[in-house]
């Protein structure tokens, strides 16, 4: 068995739990031990927390044994390193935050702890979340667990690689454009972004405010239901989080697809999509038609200036929530300067690595006086064009399906243009934009490296994604498979 | 030389009395507390925290926004102001730039029995910042700032004035209006000596006649009334000369220099700042319902010039009376409790009004000057003074005597009866003792006997001088007189 349970779901490994197969420290432990094993090869951890660990699977155990317990207790886990934990570093990967120990648990990491999780580490990540190969990490490289010549994706490369390398069942991450879903996609596994306001942001280091969001990454369809049932939900912390019951979403997760509407993108599946990608989205689309969905096709043009829009909102935001970093208070400091600004220069130019600096600069021109009205007030303008795009497309079809990503993994070092780069966010980017809820996961493979599959709902159609994902899932092996490491 | 007129536009930020700061929980009183104390994690501006916004703070910005005849918003929203500076926590403030709460009011004041209206831009809110305390090293002398993150996220409303005012005069009468209002209504302790009250003044002046507005020039620093007064004369003054000589305005701030009495430069408009506000993506937008804004407005108390008018139809006090006894509402109410005590010690009077505002104003006045006290603090109760004119209107005492009881009072804070009594003020009714002090004084001067004889009358207040002195001062006067006569009318 102990070979095997890494890459068992969160149910299994609860109902293993439940059975008093394994105990609740013998479970993390096992998964310090893999850690141990192949992590220094993936490089999906920043920090591992056994002690923290420990104190949780006494609580956890004893919850266990009493059958206090939802799905969660005393399954480990891991949180990507932008969601603040008490007493433990939390450094978004950024020199800027090397000796940042928050006095405050994110609502996440207080909700997940509260269910009886145990807390594995803090996963890697692009620099601020800012980047999609997680290369701007100032720490580490994190490696695709397919293959560790390419990278896992970003921002939450570190989620994706650990969970889809069996290092961790699940993982927390944080999707600004893409970050949840482009990893998953490229290391095979499933990553939820939730509706803008659905999960609390409180403790989440924020990247652009109105775009970020927290999700699940795992490697079943049931598993982020699972998740999503222990951290969606209002919180009077985030005055943007959403004034809505809980819900359970694991029920209604079996009923099937006969009679759901999908509507086909072709704006998706056009030029820059790798055409062999393309190919595998339409391919689980006609497997859904044959579960009994009806495909249409819905034209959303506005879609393609999502990205544009998003490169001068996400940096705009980004420039004023990264300007409390100036080394007085907490963080990465350089006093070695004449006067005070000087020493607020000098701590950002060396606290911040490349990708940071450079969106900061376009934020800040993006806001100035003067170019405000061409930048960042037309892109508001044509954020709400893209909204009503959706809104209306939502009228006709109850999902929306395309690819994640328009090519799978690249190999690390491949991409230098920044252009380029952002360009791999161009089909997960509107989602962030109408701040809709999008799922990632996977549908075949190319060369051995996973493609993964889009689907797309209104606000709050989370369960709607979630029974839709399943029933392809379930209707397929792909989930079934792992890398070889 | 050109005659000009003087345009001036005020912007005021008022701390708001509220028990939680503007975005998180932690007590707004920063100034008590030790430093770094009324903090946490949101008000400190660690990452991955959010705002929250406090709906007291939001209620008194409406309270005042109704007060000063604005329109309220019926929607509302936040938005970030960024600049670079150690006592901003997030490096940037959340403020309010193109939606505010309160909107198109005026406030109506009297300047030298001329009714002038000035009008109100808006009035929004914005979050205070923490304290710098700016120190040398003993040893070095190298200079270094202590923060104190108590007073960031302290509630701040900021009232933003129309270019209406003309003078430094009418300025400092506004400033005092609106001072009282927000006193008036509870929103604020409007202190500009401990910085909850400041005051922040646009300055330009024109040719008289012309319309177009001159370069504007901000003027800061003022921590006083007195200094806003002087500061903008210094203003004016200044940018005539300029003119007359030739010169031209240079669009810049200008900081009140108190010792020096004069302004100086601080930065010109090409290194003003580009504050880049955009809206705070962390708050959504505040829909403001009317029926919040009608419950608001029932709670608006009797302000400050509606008091002015009762006074002066209810109780028939002069303008400048009124005027002075509502320039605070507790001075205003410690005033009504001084006629409500005398009335229930003495009953109905016709004289009460007038004379419970000449002490209150003059005497009390000048107490509190002196003892920098305001009146209404003083340990001299209102139910006390009340006691005190109600002993001078049956003649118990004078009113030499009275003041002399007041000012012992207004420290000790004993009643006026005890008062009177271990000062040994009340005066001497008896006229058999009255009339044995006439006799000594006469007997003692005959000459001046003699000048009376002579038919010189003012002789006979020379015996009233030497008897009040003889009594020191506490025989009734009008029995002396009395006595005096009868007793010299007697030797002819
Ligand atoms: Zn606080």
């Amino acid at each position: 068995m102990a070979d095997q349970i890494h890459y068992q779901s969160v149910r299994q490994m609860s109902d293993a739990l439940l059975a008093k197969d394994i105990s609740v420290i013998e479970l993390a432990d096992a998964h310090f031990e893999r850690i141990e094993q192949i992590d220094d090869r993936v490089g999906s951890y920043l920090a591992v927390t056994p002690e923290r660990a420990r104190e949780q699977a006494t609580t956890a155990q004893a919850s266990i044994d009493s059958g206090n317990v939802t799905p969660l207790t005393g399954v480990p886990m891991q949180l990507k390193d932008n969601l603040a934990t008490r007493g433990i570093p939390t450094t978004c990967s950024s020199l800027m935050l090397e000796n940042f120990v928050p006095p405050y648990d994110s609502t996440v990491t207080a909700s997940l702890a509260n269910t009886g999780a145990i807390l594995l580490g803090k996963g890697n990540m692009d620099e601020f979340a800012m980047g999609s190969s997680t290369e701007t990490s100032a720490y580490k490289l994190t490696r695709n667990p397919w293959d560790l010549s390419r990278v896992p994706g970003g921002s939450s490369g570190g989620p994706a690689a650990a969970v889809a390398g069996g290092l961790a069942p699940y993982s927390l991450g944080s999707d600004t454009g893409g970050s949840i879903r482009q990893p998953a996609s490229f290391c095979g596994i499933v990553g939820l972004k939730p509706t803008y306001g659905l999960v609390s942001r409180f403790g989440l280091i924020a990247f652009a405010s109105s775009l970020d969001q927290i999700g699940p990454l795992t490697r079943t369809v049931e598993d982020a239901a699972l998740v999503m049932n222990a951290i969606a939900g209002p919180d009077t912390n985030d005055s943007t989080s959403i004034l809505r019951p809980v819900i359970d979403y694991s029920i209604g997760l079996k009923d099937g697809v006969k009679g759901l509407r999908i509507g086909v993108v072709p704006e998706y599946f056009g030029e820059g999509i790798d055409p062999q990608v393309a190919q595998l989205t339409r391919k689980a689309i006609q497997q859904l038609e044959f579960l009994g969905a009806e495909v249409s096709e819905v034209s959303l043009p506005n879609s393609k200036a999502a990205l544009a829009v998003y490169y001068i909102l996400a940096p705009s935001e980004c420039s004023a929530n990264l300007a409390r970093y100036d080394g007085v208070k907490f963080g990465f400091s350089t006093h070695d300067a004449p006067n005070m600004m000087a020493a607020l220069e000098a701590t950002r130019e060396g606290g911040f690595g490349t990708e940071v600096k450079r969106r900061m600069m376009m934020g800040t021109y993006a806001l100035s006086s003067g170019y405000y009205d061409a930048y960042y007030k037309k892109a508001q303008q044509v954020r709400t064009l893209i909204r009503r795009e959706f809104d209306a497309a939502f009228e006709k079809v109850d999902v929306l399906i395309t690819p994640t990503t328009p090519t799978t993994a690249f190999k690390l070092g491949e991409i230098q243009d920044p252009v380029v780069m952002h360009a791999n966010d161009v089909c997960t980017v509107p989602a962030n934009i109408a701040g809709i809820p999008g799922i990632s996961i996977p549908c075949g493979a190319i060369n051995g490296l996973p493609v993964g599959l889009q689907i797309l709902g209104p606000h709050l159609s989370e369960a709607t994604l979630l029974r839709t994902a399943y029933a392809y899932e379930q209707s397929t092996s792909w989930h079934a498979q792992h890398p070889t490491i | 030389m050109t005659e000009y007129e003087p345009v001036i536009g005020l912007e005021v930020h008022a701390q708001l009395i509220t028990n939680s700061k503007m975005f998180c929980s932690c007590p707004a009183d920063y100034q008590s507390a030790p430093p770094n104390t009324h903090v946490c994690p949101v008000c400190l501006g660690l990452p991955g925290t959010l705002p929250v916004i406090n709906s007291e703070a939001i209620k008194k910005i409406i309270l005042t926004g109704l007060a000063l005849n604005c329109s309220i918003a019926e929607q509302t929203k936040f938005d970030r102001k960024s600049y670079p500076y150690p006592d901003l926590m997030k490096g940037y403030q959340i403020s309010q730039f193109d939606l505010p709460i309160c909107y198109d009011g005026h406030l109506d004041i009297d300047v030298d029995g001329e009714a002038r209206r000035i009008g109100i831009e808006r009035i929004h809110m914005e979050e205070d910042v923490a304290k710098l305390f700016h120190r040398t090293e003993a040893g070095s002398g190298e200079g270094y700032a202590l923060v104190d993150v108590n007073r960031a996220g302290v509630p701040l409303m900021e009232m933003v004035g129309r270019p209406d005012i003309r003078s430094a005069e009418e300025a400092r009468q506004y400033l005092v209006a609106y001072r009282s209002i927000l006193q008036y209504i509870g929103v604020s302790t409007g202190s500009m000596e401990e910085g909850s009250f400041r005051c922040d003044a646009n300055v330009s002046i024109r040719p008289k006649g012309v319309l177009e507005y001159g370069t504007k020039v901000e003027v800061k620093n003022m921590n006083s009334f007195r200094a806003v007064f002087h500061a903008i004369e210094f203003e004016i003054e200044r940018q005539s000369k300029v003119l007359n000589e030739g010169g031209r305005i240079v669009q810049e701030t200008r900081g009140w220099v108190e010792a020096k009495g004069e302004t100086i430069s601080l930065r010109s408009k090409e290194k003003a700042n580009d504050y880049r506000f955009f809206p705070e993506p962390d708050l959504p937008p505040l829909i403001v319902k009317q029926s919040w804004v009608a419950e608001i407005a029932e709670l608006l108390p009797e302000l400050p010039i509606e008091r002015r008018v009762r006074f002066e139809d209810e109780l028939g006090l002069s303008p400048y009376d009124a005027g002075q006894v509502t320039a605070s509402p507790r001075l205003a109410d410690y005033y009504e409790s001084v006629i409500q005590h005398y009335i229930e010690i003495n009953g109905p009077s016709g004289t009460i009004a007038k004379s419970a505002a000449n002490w209150t104003i003059t005497e009390l006045g000048r107490l509190s000057n002196d003892g920098q006290i305001p009146v209404e603090d003083s340990p001299l109760k209102a139910e006390y003074l009340a006691e005190l004119i109600g002993l001078i209107d049956q003649k118990i005492i004078g009113t030499s005597q009275a003041k002399i009881a007041a000012e012992s009072m207004f420290t000790t804070g004993k009643s006026a009866k005890i008062t009177v009594e271990e000062l040994g003020l009340a005066q001497i009714t008896d006229s058999s003792a009255i009339g044995d002090a006439v006799r000594e004084v006469i007997e003692a001067n005959p000459s001046a006997v003699a000048d009376y004889m002579a038919g010189k009358e003012t002789a006979a207040k020379f015996f009233v001088g030497q008897v009040m002195k003889v009594t020191k001062g506490k025989a009734n006067p009008t029995i002396v007189s009395e006595l005096i006569i009868e007793q010299l009318e007697a030797k002819k």
